[in-house]
């Protein structure tokens, strides 16, 4: 049943996914009897099908050790055991990636080979993911915890459809010729903008990859990349796979590493020309003040949120519902677009309460190589225990504790599905990111109430709106002050739709058209007439 | 050892392709012409029948445009999104390079194409032009608007439907991918008509866009007449919109049909007499020069580009165009041939002086010299008409008002080229020139991103580029009323 639903709710490309007539999986997800006690859950980790090769940092095209020397241990959020042990990053290995990057730029094939054969070298890329997806679906859910399905099925194919949609705007990156009030022949230049610097988060190791990668390779410029200390292993796979495809050596580098070292040594960096950044509002601060006490890079931040769900009294309860759960749970609920709010229209209350709370009850917890599980561990005991200081929280500050609340299992990171109801707008679990599984449902009255309680926040990343009506659907697309508004569905994620946050959710756009132009500088070029025959 | 002089190569230089594909294509199958009838195509090189191919005529092209409108009125091809359909469409460009061989054999063959050009030139940019619009296929965007009233209002761009594209001899292969590239990437369905002189490449690549999986029905071909064939396009009561590439005559007569009939959409890419001006200035090596049917040149430089001209026309090897050392092949028939012998004459009646070529290369084929003409006045009929064939027009000039002058006195539009290193000619020539195409220091220099078509008797609308996309959509405004929104 809840394979259905989401297929009816959820882009297609997850639909066409998780209901899968081959797989027998949408049986199991429709049965909804796993809920998996400790034992089940924890004591046999299914050894993941696929062996880590690329521990070190991709520097010029090669793989090195850091300069120190040191490494740092992955971790297997199912177990708290070490995956592997990864060379770790600092100041001058990002010295070292910063001048291969930017002699790759300025000296190098990548911006002067034409755009049609940078798009097929993305092309080739695009192919030999896809030929290695099943691998690397399998360390990506290792290094994550997310489920071995929503890798497989889901996130690497999406990976390789980005990439095929950014090879297809590289020929296709025009500027203007502009009308001038006097006899001047006027263009735009859209340049590439040289060096990028991006931080990319755990939450989705290879599509922020995608995200960040893409377009600023498309646009002809050169990346030092540094993913999250939690999640080093699919961004080095496929930086192999890059090269494999014919990207010339310094276009891409990455460092795996720490945010206080080599993050920053990124954000301060001074031949670093544009920084991009995904993570927490907090630390999306400093990376802005590193930015500009450094020169002055322009920065694109996409951070955190606490985006409302609205299920107005019109709306399919069941359906609602259900894209609500997605909304939150998805991902082990740490998604910067999370519908961690979820106001409910008084009339419609109780039957979503019940409802939601049941389907939080079936919702399946473990291994995430097993078939049919719908969640996995969170990331990382920090991640965890915070979880469970919110939730203590929750219940100490009054609101109802409807199901889960605990974690689950003794080893790894695994947290019970948790509803909260009664959450009223002054409670922290209101207010804070949690970025775990713990829905809080809220009431509402009126339409002008909510849009104001919707909108009393300093994030503004996303919103769901549940109504059948034309006008309440419009309304309250224009009333949200967020980047996105999913009306009857959520976390539709298509390549070309713009993604991003008004207020503390961050600066600037990814995805879509409005991607490139953080990858781009806009130079113009100026030239007197003689004798024009027209202005 | 062939004997390139009667323009006829030895079968044995390069593995000639048998012809595979001689019947119509509609609804994803070859068949016959309903009325059975067959025309012969004709081998430029030595006057021979290549193959005999079915004829298509108003019945075939109706059951072609019924094949289309199901495709496009209840079929898949529109109802996927661009992404789908850009994958299919990189299919079928990875199946013509792999296929590059074949085809470039079968232009040659059949249109008289370098061999050696078709294979490392042509047919390497049809397939990119398939992969630059499967590319822009997930790109087209609308707008949400600024409404000046409480309304939220939106255009969609939405794919035309059934198109009719009308394509002609000179580049099979490339008018072919130029035109159906940017249809089938907005969703449109279509059916293509090919030149009576060059049908057998559009055959073949309608059985490759077959393998890589086009749904059936989306891409018709109906090999056949202008007068038949064409005509039928051009005045079917349910084609939404017909592109035509040819001369200015028959353009005509398929904007009347279109406006007779249904009103279609109508795009035409026309004939032209586009002038290369050349500059004292100007790089006399440059390649430029040779380009260009009317050539003015500055009076300056004039005797220099003439002797450098001259040159390169006594290096500018005449032969069969499987030779690779061959420069130039056949003309595409013997209509052709006839025309521009008799435009040369003409030339020569009319008081321009021959400096060059003139005659019929060779004793078979259609072969002819590259010719020049000198002291050739702005009134004459080499100046004016469009010969198509490999005769220049040398004119002197003295100032560049004059050039821009004498550059527009054409009824045509189509391109012109500019050869200076002074900044503000090119400037100035650049704006001047009332052609849809402007060349500084290049010519024929084509781009996938570049778009392409005409002004005045040249025609409009443009093939190549994201523009060449929106001849094949249609832009719907949504409005709609909205209630206390916090910004208008």
């Amino acid at each position: 049943m809840a394979g259905r639903r989401i297929s009816s709710v959820v882009s297609r490309s997850l639909a066409a996914y998780l209901t899968s007539p081959s797989s027998g999986r949408t049986s199991c997800i429709r049965r909804g009897l796993h809920k998996y006690s400790t034992a089940a859950a924890i004591d046999e980790p299914i050894t993941p099908p696929v062996e880590v090769n690329y521990t070190k940092l991709l520097i010029n095209g090669q793989f090195v050790d850091a300069a120190s020397g040191k490494t740092f241990h992955t971790v297997d959020p199912r177990t708290g055991n070490v995956i592997a042990d990864v060379a770790e990053g600092d100041a001058q290995d990002v010295n070292r990636a910063v001048a291969a990057a930017r002699k790759a730029f300025d000296e190098g094939p990548w911006p002067k080979m034409t755009a049609y054969e940078r798009s097929r070298v993305l092309l080739r890329f695009a192919d030999l993911v896809e030929k290695h997806n099943d691998a690397l679906a399998a360390l990506e859910t290792w290094d994550n915890g997310k489920p071995y399905e929503q890798s497989a099925k889901v996130e690497v194919p999406m990976f390789v459809r980005l990439f095929r949609y950014y090879a297809g705007w590289a020929d296709k990156i025009h500027g203007l010729t502009v009308p001038a009030d006097g006899p001047y022949h006027v263009q735009t230049l859209h340049e590439p903008i040289g060096v990028a610097g991006q931080i990319i988060p755990w939450n989705f190791p290879l599509l922020m990859f995608a995200w960040k990668v893409g377009p600023a390779l498309a646009c002809g410029n050169a990346v030092v990349l540094k993913t999250a200390e939690q999640t080093p292993l699919s961004a080095l796979y496929v930086a192999n796979l890059l090269h494999e495809a014919g990207l010339p050596p310094g276009v891409l580098n990455v460092i795996s590493g720490f945010g206080p070292t080599a993050g920053a040594a990124i954000c301060s960096h001074m031949d670093v020309d544009k920084l991009a950044f995904t993570g927490s509002t907090s630390t999306g601060k400093l990376v802005l003040e590193l930015a500009a006490k450094s020169n002055l890079k322009p920065v694109t931040l996409e951070l955190g949120g606490k985006s409302p769900v609205i299920v107005c009294e019109d709306a399919d309860v069941d359906k609602a519902v259900e894209t609500a759960h997605f909304a939150l749970f998805f991902n082990q609920g740490q998604c910067c677009c999370s519908g961690s709010r979820t106001f409910v229209h008084e009339r419609v209350y109780d039957e979503f309460v019940e409802k939601a709370k049941a389907r939080a009850a079936n919702r399946s917890v473990g291994d995430p190589f097993k078939q049919g599980i719908e969640q996995g561990p969170q990331i990382d005991p920090e991640q965890f225990n915070k979880i469970l200081r919110y939730i203590k929280s929750g219940v100490e500050t009054g609101a109802t504790l409807e199901t889960g609340g605990d974690r689950l299992g003794s080893k790894g990171y695994y947290i019970q599905p948790t509803v909260f109801s009664n959450v009223t707008d002054d409670m922290l679990i209101a207010q804070d990111e949690i970025f775990g599984p713990v829905q809080s449902i809220l009431k509402y009255k009126s339409t002008e109430e909510v849009i104001r309680r919707a909108n009393a926040t300093s994030y503004g990343l996303a919103a769901g709106v549940f109504t059948q009506n034309l006008d309440t659907a419009n309304t309250l697309a224009r009333a949200l002050r967020v980047g996105t508004v999913w009306i009857n569905c959520y976390d539709t994620f298509d390549a070309a739709i713009p993604f991003g946050g008004y207020k503390m959710s961050g600066i600037g756009r990814e995805k879509g058209v409005y991607s490139l132009r953080n990858y781009l500088q806009v130079k113009s070029v100026v030239t007197p007439l003689k004798n024009p025959a027209w202005l | 050892m062939a004997d390139k002089s009667n323009g006829y190569l030895a079968d044995s230089f390069i593995n000639i392709p048998e012809i595979k594909f001689t019947k119509l294509f509609i609804n994803g199958e070859f068949v016959d012409a309903i009325s059975g009838k067959r025309f012969e195509t004709i081998d430029p090189r030595n006057g021979e029948v290549i193959a005999r191919v079915a004829e298509g005529d108003t019945e075939d092209v109706d059951l072609a445009v019924k094949a289309a409108r199901q495709a496009f009125d209840h079929g898949p091809w529109p109802r996927m999104p661009g992404h789908a359909r850009g994958r299919l469409m990189m299919k079928f460009a990875d199946l013509v390079e792999q296929h590059a061989e074949e085809a470039a054999a079968l232009d040659t063959m059949d249109a008289g194409k370098l061999y050696s050009i078709g294979k490392l030139l042509d047919i390497p940019v049809g397939a990119a032009s398939l992969r630059y619009y499967a590319g822009a296929a997930d790109k087209i965007h609308g707008e949400t608007l600024k409404m000046s009233r409480e309304l939220h209002g939106y255009t969609l761009v939405e794919p035309v439907g059934v198109v009719g594209h009308i394509i002609p001899w000179n580049f099979p292969t490339n008018m072919f991918f130029m035109k159906t590239a940017p249809a089938l990437a907005a969703g449109c369905t279509m059916v293509v008509k090919p030149a009576e002189q060059t049908p057998l490449s559009a055959l073949f690549y309608a059985y490759l866009s077959k393998l890589a999986g086009i749904p059936d029905g989306v891409l018709n071909v109906v090999t056949g007449f202008g007068a038949t064939a064409g005509a039928a396009i051009a005045s079917h009561m349910d084609i939404d919109k017909v592109s035509f590439t040819g001369s200015t005559e028959v353009g005509r007569l398929v904007m009347q049909a279109a406006a007779t009939s249904n009103l279609k959409h109508v795009s035409l890419e026309l004939g032209g007499k586009s002038p290369v001006i050349v500059f004292d200035d100007a790089d006399p090596d440059g390649e430029v020069c040779v380009a260009g049917s009317r050539v003015f040149v500055q009076e300056g430089i004039y005797d220099e580009v003439v002797n450098k001209l001259v040159e390169k026309a006594k290096n500018w090897t005449v032969g069969d165009p499987f030779d690779p050392n061959v420069k130039q092949g056949p003309q595409v028939d013997k209509k052709q041939f006839e025309r521009v012998l008799s435009y040369i004459e003409q030339g020569k009646r009319d008081g321009a002086s021959l400096l060059f070529g003139g005659k019929q290369h060779g004793k078979n084929g259609y072969y002819i010299q590259p010719t020049i003409f000198i002291d050739v006045e702005d009134h004459m009929v080499v100046a004016q008409e469009e010969i198509f064939g490999p005769v220049m027009s040398l004119m002197k000039f003295k100032t560049i008002e004059e050039a821009i002058e004498r550059a527009n006195s054409t009824k045509y539009g189509l391109a012109a080229g500019i050869v200076t290193k002074n900044i503000d000619t090119a400037n100035t020539v650049s704006r001047s020139i009332r052609a849809g195409v402007v060349w500084i220091n290049c010519y024929f220099a084509f781009d996938n991103d570049c778009p392409y078509g005409g002004y005045k008797l040249s025609g409009f609308g443009r093939d190549l580029g994201m523009e060449a996309l929106y001849k094949y959509t249609q832009t719907k405004s949504v409005v709609t009323p909205i209630y206390n929104s916090p910004w208008l």
